[in-house]
C-alpha cells in the first residue's frame, strides 16, 4: 500500500484524531484544544488540496478494506468528492476560527469541538466514499455527531429542536438503509463513478430499480430538506451560530443534496436516471422546494428562520440542476454545491455577528446595523447578492448556467422557475439590506457588547469578510482555469461524453 | 399397551397435574412442590418411553436411569435454593405469595429508605 | 495440548469457584483476578488452535459418545467462548471494584461467578441434549443466586419469579428431551439429525417444547415479565452478565437445535410465529423502556427488545436458500456478541452513574452533561450499537439480517428491523437528552475512580468497532451451527 493511497484515510483522520484529543483533554485547556483544531484544520485542508491537484492529473487516491462478504469500506478521491472535500476543509477552518471567538468564556467548550471535529470527520467520509455502503456509514456518523451540536445550548427549545432533528434524520437513515442494503441486494456493492452500470442490469430489475430510486432520494431528502421532508432545519436554528453555519453550508443539509448528486450522477447515471423516467419528476420536486423555500423565507421576522429556508431553496438548485439532461446543467447543479457553501455561510456568519455584537435576531431590529457593523454588514450585502443571483457574483454563474442548461436540455419551464425564485429571494433579503443602510439606527441596540477596535470580535469578523470575498472571487474568475465552475464542468462532461 | 408405556401416560398426567397446580396456586411452596411433581412426571416418561421404544435392547438401555438420576439431582438443587429463597423473602416481608407484576412494580416505584439502600445499586 | 485446553476451559472455572468458596470477597477477588487471566488465556488458546486445526470434536476424558461426553469445538462455539471470557471479565474486574466488601455475604459472589462461567463454557461446547440441559440448569441456578445475593426483597421476589418461570422453561425442554430419546435412543444433536433424515420421523412436538421452554427462558414475547426486574434489580456487574450472556445461552441452545433439526421438524407457521414474536419484543419491549423512570429498567427493558431481534434466525433460515441462511445465521450471531458487548457496556456505565448522581433515576441525570462523566460517554457509545448505527456491530447485525430478509422475500422482517432501530433510539436519546439538560439543581457529583469507569468503555469501543471487523469474524464462523463434520 503506497503512501499516496493513504491519503484519503489521513484526511479523514486529521479531524477524527482531533476529536479524540480534544475530548481527553480538560476544560482548562482551552488553548490546547483551541491549537489543536487549527492545526488539524490547516493539515486537512493542506492534504486535500494535494489530492485535488492529484485528482486534476488523473491520480486516483483509494483505499478500502472489505467489511462483510460482498460488502467494502471504501475511501477514493475522485473530481467530485474534491468539491465537497475541498469545501468542508476550507469551511471547518473558518467556522472554527468563528467558533473560537463566539463562544470564548462558554461553558462545555471542549464538548463542542470535540463533536464538532467528529461532525467534520463524517462530512470528509461522506466526500470520499466510494461506495453506497461507505457513504451511509459517514451519514449515520453525521447524524449523531450533530446531534450534541445542536442541544449544546441545553436549554429547552434547543432540545425540543433535537428532538425534531434526530426524528426526522434517524428515519431519513433508517429508510436509506432500506435503499442501500435493497440495491446491494439488487446489483452488489456498486462503486461511485462509473455511470451507467446500472444501465446493464437485466430489464426485468428496473421496477425494483425505480422503488430503490425513490427510497434512497426519500432517505436522502430528509437531510437535504427536499419538501415535504424539511421540517427539522427551521426549529434546528437555535443552534449556536458557527453551528448554524457549519449545518447549512457544508453539513447535513449538503450531505443530503450530495448524496443525491452521488445517486443521481453516478450510481443510477443520469442518462439510465431519465430512461427510467424518474429525472423529470425529481427535477419538479425541486422546482417545487426552491419555489416553497422561497414564499416560506418571505413569511419570516427571525433572521435566522428566514435564511434557513432560503437554505431550503437554495439546495434545490443542486437537485434541479442534476435533472436537466445534459453536460451544462449538471454542471451548474454541482458547481452550487460550493456556491451555496459559500455565499449561505457568510450570511450565517453575518447573523451570528448581528445576534453576539448587537443582540439582534429579528430582521426589523436591523435598523441601521450597516453603520454601526460595516465590514459585517458588506459581507451580508454580498452574500445576498450572490444568493439573488446578482452579476457578477458566484450565484449569478449559478443561475446563468442553469438557466443555459435548461435551454440545452429544452426544459424552458426551469427558466421561469429561475425567474420568479430570483424575484422571491430579491423580495425577502433586499428589505434587509434595505433596512440595514438606509434605516436609521435605534438609540440603544438590544443588547450591545464592545469589543477592541473593531465593529466586534476579529474572529468574528474576519470569517464572513473572507467567505464574502471568496463569494466574489467565485464570480469573477468562473472562467479560470480551477474555479469551481471549470471544475464542475470537467466532472460533468466526463459523465456526458465518456 | 406395555408396562412402560403405561409408565409414560402416568408421566404424563402426573406432568398435568404439576403443570396445573404450579399455574393455579399462589403459595410458593405449593408453587414449588407442583414443579416437583412435574419433574418426577417428566422422568417417568423419560424411562418409561426409552424402555418402550428406541435404544438398545428394550429393558436394558442404562442411559435413562443416569439420566434421571442426574436430572434429580438437578432438581434438587433447583428446590433446595427456592426454598432458601422462600425463606428469606418471607423473613423480610412476611409473605408467602408473590405480587402480581402491576403490584409489585407499584412498589418498585415507592422510594422505601429501607429496601432502597442497596438495591438501587 | 486440546486436552489440557479443554479442561482448562470446563474444569478449572470449577477449581476457582471451590478455592472462593473459602475466601472472603477480598481474597476472592485477587484469586479471581488471576482466575480471569488464565481463563482469557486459556479461550484464546482454544481459539488459535481452532483457527490452527479447524472445528474438531472431542471426547472428554478420551470416552467417546454416546457413553462419555461429547464436545463440539467449531467457530460459532469457540466465538461463544471468546465472548464469554471477555464479558465475563469485564464484569468481573468492575464487580471486584464496584461491589461493597465490607458485607458479608458478598463472599458468595465470586464461586456463583465462576460456576456461571463453568456452565456457560459447558453450554457453548456440549453437542449433546442432555448435557446442554445440565448446563443451562446451573446458569440458572447460579444466575438466580446471583441476583439474589445481599439483595432486599424487591431482589428476592425478581430473583423468585426469575427462578420459577426458569424451572418451567426446563421442564418443558426436558420432555422434549425425552420424547427424542424415546423416539431415537440416542441424545448427540448430531446422530438424531442423521437419524431423523434417514427416518423422516416427525419430531414437531419435541422440537416444539423444546423451542418453548428455551424461548421462556430467553424472555421472549409474551414471557418476557420476569427479564426486567431481575436484570434491574441485581447488582450493575451482575446485570452485565445476565444480559450479555445468561440470556444467550438458552437462545444458543434454540438456535442449535433450529439449524440441526429445524430443517426436517421445524414447520413454517412455527417459524413464522416465533418470528413474529421476536418482532412484537422488539416493538412492545422498546415501548417499555422508552416508559421506565429508573435507568437501570430502561437498559433492561431495552434487553428484551434486543433479545426480539434473534428469533428473527427461525424464519430466514427454514426453506431459504443456502446464501440467504448463512446470512441470517451470521447476522444473528453478530447480534448476540454486538448486544453482549453493548449490553455489558451499558449496566457498567449506568452502575457507575447511579453511583455518581446517587439516584437510580433518568431523571436524576439531567445535568450530569457538565460534569463531563467518563461513563456517560461509554453509555452514549454503547446507545450506538443498540440503534444498530455504523460502524458498530449492531449495525453489521442488522445489515445482514437486512439482506437475509430481502433476499429471501420475506420483507415485513426488514420493516421490523428499521423500525426496531428507531424505537430504540427513542429510548437511548431519552437518555442522552437527559444528560444535555444544562440548568438543574445538580450540584454534587462523585467522579468514580478511573478503573472502575476503563471497563465499561473497553466493552462499548468493542462494540462500537466490531462492525468493522465482521470478516475476519465470519470467517472464523466458516460453516457455522451445525455444519461441522460428523463425529
Amino acid at each position: 500500500m503506497s503512501l499516496p493511497s493513504l491519503l484519503p484515510l489521513f484526511a479523514l483522520l486529521t479531524s477524527l484524531v482531533a476529536s479524540v484529543v480534544i475530548f481527553s483533554l480538560p476544560e482548562k485547556s482551552y488553548r490546547l484544544q483551541t491549537t489543536v483544531n487549527l492545526v488539524a484544520a490547516l493539515l486537512k485542508m493542506g492534504l486535500v488540496a494535494f489530492m485535488a491537484w492529484g485528482v486534476f492529473h488523473d491520480t486516483e487516491y483509494r483505499i478500502g478494506f472489505t467489511v462483510m462478504p460482498g460488502v467494502e469500506f471504501l475511501l477514493k478521491a475522485d473530481a467530485l468528492s474534491m468539491i465537497f472535500a475541498g469545501l468542508s476543509a476550507v469551511l471547518w477552518f473558518l467556522t472554527t476560527l468563528y467558533a473560537v471567538g463566539y463562544l470564548e468564556h462558554s461553558p462545555n467548550r471542549s464538548r463542542f469541538f470535540g463533536f464538532f471535529s467528529l461532525c467534520v470527520a463524517s462530512t470528509m467520509g461522506i466526500a470520499l466514499a466510494g461506495n453506497l455502503f461507505t457513504f451511509f456509514l459517514f451519514y449515520e456518523m453525521l447524524t449523531l455527531s450533530t446531534y450534541p451540536l445542536i442541544v449544546h445550548r441545553g436549554t429547552a427549545q434547543a432540545l425540543r429542536a433535537g428532538r425534531t432533528y434526530i426524528f426526522y434524520t434517524l428515519t431519513g437513515g433508517a429508510v436509506l438503509l432500506l435503499g442501500v442494503a435493497w440495491m446491494h441486494g439488487l446489483a452488489g456493492g456498486l462503486e461511485f463513478g462509473q455511470a451507467g452500470q446500472l444501465g446493464e442490469t437485466d430489464p426485468a430489475l428496473w421496477d425494483s430499480l425505480r422503488i430503490v430510486f425513490v427510497i434512497l432520494i426519500a432517505g436522502l431528502g430528509v437531510k437535504a430538506a427536499l419538501f415535504p421532508l424539511h421540517g427539522w432545519l427551521p426549529q434546528a436554528m437555535v443552534a449556536p451560530a458557527p453551528v448554524s453555519a457549519l449545518l447549512h453550508a457544508v453539513a447535513v443539509v449538503k450531505a443530503g443534496a450530495f448524496g443525491i448528486v452521488r445517486v443521481v450522477f453516478d450510481l443510477y447515471g443520469t442518462e439510465f436516471t431519465h430512461e427510467l423516467g424518474l429525472l423529470e419528476p425529481l427535477g419538479w420536486l425541486a422546482a417545487f422546494t426552491i419555489l416553497f423555500g422561497s414564499v416560506r423565507a418571505l413569511m419570516q421576522s427571525d433572521l435566522k428562520r428566514r435564511l434557513a429556508y432560503s437554505t431550503i431553496s437554495q439546495i434545490s438548485y443542486i437537485i434541479l440542476g442534476l435533472t436537466l439532461l445534459g453536460p451544462i446543467g449538471t454542471a451548474g447543479g454541482l458547481v452550487h454545491l460550493l456556491h451555496q457553501g459559500m455565499m449561505k455561510i457568510t450570511l450565517f456568519f453575518c447573523a451570528g455577528n448581528y445576534a453576539e455584537t448587537l443582540g439582534v435576531h429579528r430582521i426589523d431590529e436591523l435598523d441601521g446595523a450597516g453603520r454601526r457593523m460595516p465590514g459585517t454588514s458588506v459581507a451580508f450585502t454580498i452574500g445576498a447578492f450572490g444568493m439573488i443571483g446578482a452579476p457578477p457574483l458566484a450565484g449569478f454563474i449559478t443561475k446563468w448556467t442553469l438557466g443555459t442548461g435548461a435551454l440545452a436540455a429544452d426544459m424552458g419551464w426551469v427558466i421561469g422557475v429561475l425567474l420568479i425564485s430570483s424575484l422571491l429571494n430579491a423580495a425577502y433579503f433586499l428589505p434587509i439590506i434595505h433596512r440595514l443602510w438606509f434605516r436609521k439606527a435605534p438609540n440603544a441596540w438590544p443588547e450591545e457588547q464592545s469589543w477592541g477596535r473593531f465593529e466586534t470580535k476579529a474572529l468574528l469578523l474576519w470569517p464572513p469578510v473572507v467567505t464574502a470575498v471568496i463569494t466574489v472571487l467565485f464570480g469573477l474568475l468562473a472562467a479560470m482555469q480551477f474555479s469551481p465552475l471549470s471544475w464542475a464542468e470537467l466532472i460533468a462532461s466526463k459523465e456526458f461524453w465518456s | 399397551m406395555s408396562a412402560h408405556l403405561l409408565y409414560a401416560f402416568g408421566g404424563v398426567v402426573l406432568c398435568g397435574m404439576g403443570l396445573g397446580g404450579f399455574i393455579l396456586l399462589s403459595h410458593l411452596l405449593r408453587k414449588l412442590l407442583a414443579f416437583n411433581i412435574m419433574g418426577s412426571g417428566i422422568f417417568l416418561i423419560l424411562v418409561g418411553l426409552a424402555q418402550h421404544g428406541g435404544g438398545a435392547e428394550p429393558g436394558m438401555d442404562p442411559v435413562p436411569q443416569a439420566l434421571v438420576l442426574t436430572g434429580i439431582v438437578v432438581a434438587v438443587s433447583a428446590t433446595a435454593l427456592a426454598l432458601v429463597l422462600i425463606r428469606r423473602y418471607y423473613y423480610l416481608t412476611g409473605q408467602t405469595v408473590l405480587e402480581s407484576s402491576a403490584e409489585s412494580g407499584r412498589r418498585n416505584n415507592d422510594d422505601d429508605p429501607g429496601s432502597r439502600k442497596d438495591g438501587a445499586l | 495440548m486440546t486436552t489440557w485446553l479443554m479442561a482448562g476451559l470446563l474444569f478449572t472455572p470449577l477449581a476457582w469457584a471451590a478455592i472462593t468458596l473459602l475466601l472472603s470477597f477480598r481474597n476472592g477477588r485477587w484469586v479471581s483476578w488471576l482466575g480471569m487471566l488464565v481463563q482469557v488465556l486459556v479461550s484464546v488458546g482454544v481459539w488459535l488452535l481452532v483457527v490452527d486445526r479447524g472445528e474438531f470434536y472431542h471426547g472428554l476424558g478420551g470416552w467417546d459418545a454416546p457413553l462419555g461426553i461429547e464436545l463440539r469445538v467449531d467457530g460459532l462455539a469457540i466465538i461463544f467462548v471468546l465472548l464469554t471470557a471477555t464479558v465475563a471479565t469485564a464484569c468481573g474486574w468492575h464487580a471486584g471494584m464496584y461491589l461493597d466488601s465490607d458485607k458479608p455475604w458478598q463472599k458468595h459472589f465470586w464461586p456463583l461467578f465462576w460456576f456461571l462461567w463453568a456452565a456457560l463454557n459447558s453450554v457453548w461446547l456440549s453437542g449433546d441434549l442432555f448435557n446442554l440441559y445440565v448446563g443451562l440448569e446451573v446458569i440458572t441456578l447460579t444466575a438466580v443466586g446471583l441476583v439474589a445475593v445481599g439483595g432486599q426483597a424487591d431482589a428476592l421476589r425478581a430473583a423468585l419469579r426469575y427462578l420459577l418461570v426458569a424451572l418451567v422453561g426446563s421442564m418443558a425442554y426436558l420432555l422434549g428431551v425425552a420424547l427424542v430419546y424415546g423416539e431415537f435412543g440416542v441424545l448427540s444433536l448430531a446422530v438424531v439429525r442423521e437419524l431423523q433424515a434417514e427416518n423422516g420421523v416427525g419430531m414437531t412436538l419435541p422440537l416444539a417444547l423444546m423451542l418453548g421452554g428455551l424461548a421462556v427462558k430467553s424472555a421472549l414475547f409474551p414471557m418476557h415479565g420476569w427479564l426486567p426486574p431481575a436484570h434491574g434489580v441485581a447488582k450493575s456487574p451482575v446485570s452485565g452478565l445476565m444480559s450479555g450472556l445468561v440470556v444467550k445461552a438458552s437462545f444458543y441452545i434454540a438456535a442449535r437445535l433450529w439449524l440441526e433439526l429445524g430443517h426436517e421438524a421445524g414447520s413454517l407457521a412455527l417459524a413464522q410465529v416465533l418470528g413474529v414474536l421476536g418482532s412484537a419484543a422488539v416493538v412492545w419491549g422498546s415501548w417499555l423502556a422508552l416508559r421506565q423512570k429508573k435507568l437501570k429498567q430502561v437498559v433492561a427493558y431495552s434487553s428484551v427488545a434486543q433479545i426480539g431481534y434473534l428469533f428473527l434466525l427461525f424464519p430466514l433460515t427454514l426453506s431459504v436458500s443456502e446464501a440467504v441462511s448463512l446470512q441470517a445465521q451470521q447476522g444473528v450471531t453478530l447480534q448476540v456478541v454486538s448486544h453482549a458487548l453493548a449490553k455489558g457496556a451499558m449496566f457498567l456505565a449506568a452502575g457507575n452513574l447511579i453511583l455518581s448522581v446517587r439516584s437510580g433515576e433518568v431523571d436524576a441525570l439531567a445535568g450530569v452533561g457538565r460534569f463531563l462523566p467518563f461513563s456517560l460517554f461509554s453509555f452514549g457509545l454503547a446507545g450506538v450499537s443498540l440503534m444498530g448505527l455504523p460502524p458498530s456491530g449492531g449495525f453489521a447485525a442488522k445489515w445482514l439480517l437486512l439482506q437475509a430478509s430481502l433476499a429471501s422475500g420475506q420483507w415485513w422482517w426488514a420493516l421490523v428491523l428499521l423500525a426496531g432501530g428507531l424505537l430504540s433510539a427513542l429510548y437511548v436519546f431519552r437518555i442522552y437528552q437527559a444528560s444535555f439538560v444544562q440548568d438543574s439543581d445538580l450540584d454534587e457529583f462523585y467522579h468514580p475512580p478511573r478503573s472502575l469507569e476503563l471497563v465499561p468503555m473497553i466493552l462499548a469501543l468493542l462494540a462500537l468497532g466490531l462492525g468493522l471487523v465482521v470478516d475476519p469474524m465470519l470467517t472464523l464462523l466458516g460453516r457455522p451451527f451445525g455444519e461441522g463434520s460428523v463425529p
